[in-house]
């Protein structure tokens, strides 16, 4: 079984809901629909209050060469376009629609499912890019965007990332159980993209062997290879699933580009399935409901949009225990600081916890015990980057490998002392970055 | 619904089990049979000897926190463990008064004086033994016979071995009696079948790993089977030099403690390796007949070196790399 070869977990699986189907949830009373929802600059608001929209009709175009289209997740009544929280953790200028219950789409959205090999590499990509599909497995790189590498950069392999190493969560693997075809269809669509034949790998961790079977039934004919992965914390890391698959080894500063690799999440092949085949654009998501304090754990297919009380109110409630409201997965996720926010692109699961260490927790004394050397996976010494980030030693962390950090919070999670190694870590590429752009400016 | 607070903190929002007291408290569950066959061996003064350092341990560590306006760690599991390190390393006839001494040495000369935990240089422990052992030489030479009712004392093996030569020290010791430890020594080290148990159960919990230990026993036995081969009438067996004296007990619980080690691999290697040879040379030539603990203190010295060599390497690689750019 392959696995990547430097360090490593094994947190609790905790995947509670990895055999229960995906449920569609009803249409909100109202949807809120923020303008940054990838990486890079956030979409213009293309509509004004009180417009009529339909649904699938764009709304927020994108700004420049790195940002997104966004559509509206319903027809409907533009109610406001405010300054609303964001699962990010910040405001962001969000778009209000009071859904009209008929949804409706937008002329020539929602068509029958054609053949992609019908068009044209130029029109496959412009459909994806309207679509406004990006990485939906947490970072929100525009997928267009990854999918037009610089020209000078050979790339051999494309792999999709069906690993989902992060406890809790099991949307891509329904997504890969139910919807098997249309994820291979959309693989076969991006590498079509690509001037020279590449390979094509599936990296699936070994506690789905559901989802390795559902996809090998597909995936067999047309030589795409579905690997079996080990179990193992962050499997499903760029870095680590390149290292895995291939053998190759990114190295700080590289892209996967520089390595002849394209990852791509399983949800967004099933985006690019949905718009190029069938000229839907990105206004819904599988995502996980779960934790140990909502009643109801589920997956979901949700509006891009539908805010977080809804869906709580959808999975039964959440008890009176709860002091943390996670958007992502437990071990790079950000706890929100608000029920107000929406589910965006990026959203692959919302976990409701009892977080028992959060009151009484300090950070203790580094006793030296070495298990976060011993288990980062970018080789890495978190304990010394912490302590040199702690004496705001910005020139020398550099130096000891900041950039390669990819803030895995493996080390973390080992700590016996319980240091926020990786959020010293954070804390310092804030700070570098922020002070090399007031030295350019 | 409306009544939760929702909290925000840093991810990861799943931690390890594992804490300071579950790393520190297992250590000492590893110095359990060693614990329980000294006091099997050596009777009751033993476990007199055993609580009272572990005690005025955590006492000092208590005394100390307060007058550093520190939170208490008092109960963390390292003083305990300092305690229990200090018991085993010294003779079971020790007067309190001395192992009272011996453990404020230990918490406050050794530890607090750096900063408390995971700042010290030096193994608490072994700084105590090593000021016990030039404070009172006599007190902590005369080892009692195992068994004895009346707290007979005799010579160890290796002090036998010093003044009087190989053939002495081999006649004194059958070699399997070291190994389940049925002869003199300090409590917790005359048994290696007990010490080796416990270390078997850290290397489960992954606490230690097989670097210091290995290199440092197989440095010891190399280094004394060359002098042996040479002339055996001068030095005594390699086998006879790993299971007398406090090797074990050192290699496998003293020179391992995370807060005085290197943390990279290579760095272990080298640090084991240096424990070893010194414990061979002072062994063999040195005034006192045995070394680990001056070993392992002077090897713990090294460790800062060590891990900025390490660091600078980090440095070296990430310098080529951006040159190569």
């Amino acid at each position: 079984m392959k696995t990547f070869n430097t360090g490593g977990i094994h947190p609790p699986e905790s995947k509670f809901t990895g055999n229960s189907a995906i449920e569609v949830m009803p249409l909100p009373a109202e949807l809120a629909i923020p303008m940054n929802q990838h990486l890079g600059k956030p979409a213009k608001p293309i509509v004004k209050l009180n417009d009529e929209v339909k649904k699938g009709q764009l709304i927020g175009e994108a700004d420049g060469f790195i940002s997104a289209n966004v559509h509206a997740s319903t027809s409907g009544k533009i109610k406001a376009i405010k300054s609303h929280p964001h699962p990010g953790g910040q405001y962001a200028m969000t778009i209000f629609i009071t859904p009209d219950g008929k949804d409706e789409w937008a002329e020539g959205l929602d068509t029958v499912a054609a053949d992609w090999k019908r068009f044209s590499k130029d029109e496959i990509l412009k459909k994806i890019k309207d679509a406004g599909i990006v990485g939906m497995g947490g970072a929100g790189f525009p997928t267009n965007v990854k999918l037009s590498p610089p020209p000078d950069k050979k790339i051999d392999t494309i792999i999709l990332n069906g690993a989902e190493c992060e406890p809790f969560l099991t949307a891509d693997h329904r997504l890969m159980v139910e919807s098997a075809e249309q994820v291979v269809i959309g693989m076969e669509i991006m590498a079509s993209l690509l001037p020279a034949p590449v390979k094509l790998a599936i990296g699936v961790e070994s506690n789905k062997p559901d989802a390795i079977a559902a996809l090998e039934k597909f995936a067999a004919p047309k030589q795409i290879e579905v690997v079996s992965l080990k179990t193992k914390y962050p499997q499903g890391a760029e870095k680590q699933l390149i290292n895995a698959i291939t053998g190759r080894k990114v190295a700080e500063g590289e892209l996967p580009f520089d390595k002849g690799c394209i990852v791509q999440n399983i949800g967004t092949a099933a985006a690019v399935f949905d718009a190029v085949c069938r000229n839907r654009p990105l206004i819904e998501r599988v995502l996980t409901v779960s934790g140990m304090e909502i009643t109801q754990r589920k997956n979901i297919s949700a509006r891009i949009g539908t805010g977080f009380k809804d869906i709580i109110a959808f999975c039964g409630s959440m008890s009176d225990k709860t002091n943390q409201v996670i958007s992502g997965g437990p071990m790079m996720g950000k706890a929100i600081f608000s029920l107000d926010v929406p589910v965006v692109k990026t959203t692959s699961g919302i976990l409701f916890i009892n977080n028992r260490s959060l009151d009484k927790s300090r950070e203790r004394t580094c006793i030296r015990c070495g298990r976060c050397v011993e288990v980062c996976p970018q080789g890495l010494a978190p304990w010394l980057l912490a302590n040199t980030a702690q004496l705001k030693q910005f020139d020398e962390i550099q130096l000891i490998g900041l950039a390669n950090c990819t803030e895995c919070g493996s080390c973390t999670y080992v700590c016996p002392s319980g240091r926020e190694l990786v959020h010293w870590i954070k804390y310092a590429k804030a700070l570098v970055s922020s002070r090399q752009k007031r030295k350019s400016a | 619904m409306d009544s939760v607070k929702l909290k925000v903190s840093y991810a990861p929002f799943v931690r390890t089990k594992d804490s300071i007291e579950s790393v520190m408290y297992n250590v000492a569950l590893a110095l359990a049979p060693a614990t329980v066959m000294s006091i099997y061996l050596f009777g009751m003064p033993a476990l007199l000897v055993t609580v009272i350092c572990i005690v005025s341990c955590i006492g000092f560590e208590w005394l100390m926190d307060t007058i550093r306006k520190k939170p208490a760690s008092c109960l963390d599991g390292s003083a305990f463990v300092t305690g229990l390190l200090l018991a085993l390393n010294v003779p079971s006839n020790l007067p309190i008064w001395m192992l009272v001494v011996g453990s404020f040495i230990a918490i406050a000369a050794a530890k607090h004086v750096f900063g408390g935990l995971g700042h010290n240089i030096f193994n608490p422990a072994l700084v105590a033994r090593v000021f016990l052992l030039v404070s009172f030489p006599a007190a902590m030479t005369s080892w009692p016979v195992p068994f004895s009712i009346d707290m007979q004392t005799a010579a160890s093996p290796l002090g036998i071995l010093k003044t009087d030569g190989v053939e002495a020290a081999m006649k004194s010791l059958d070699l399997m009696n070291g190994f389940y430890g049925t002869m003199n020594g300090s409590m917790g080290e005359t048994s290696a079948l007990a010490l080796l148990a416990g270390a078997a159960w850290l290397f489960y919990k992954r606490y230690i790993t097989i670097y210091i230990p290995f290199t440092m026993l197989g440095s010891v036995l190399l280094f004394s089977a060359i002098f042996h081969m040479i002339d055996p009438s001068a030095y005594a067996p390699p086998l006879f030099h790993l299971v007398t004296g406090g090797l074990i007990l050192g290699a496998f619980f003293m020179a391992t403690d995370m807060v005085t080690s290197p943390l990279s691999i290579r760095g272990q290697v080298i640090f084991g390796l240096g424990c070893g040879l010194l414990t061979a040379v002072i062994r063999l030539w040195g005034g006192y007949p045995e070394g680990v603990s001056f070993a392992i203190l002077i090897m713990n010295g090294f460790v800062p070196l060590i891990d900025n060599w390490d660091l600078n390497e980090r440095k070296a690689i990430h310098q080529k790399k951006s040159e190569k750019k």
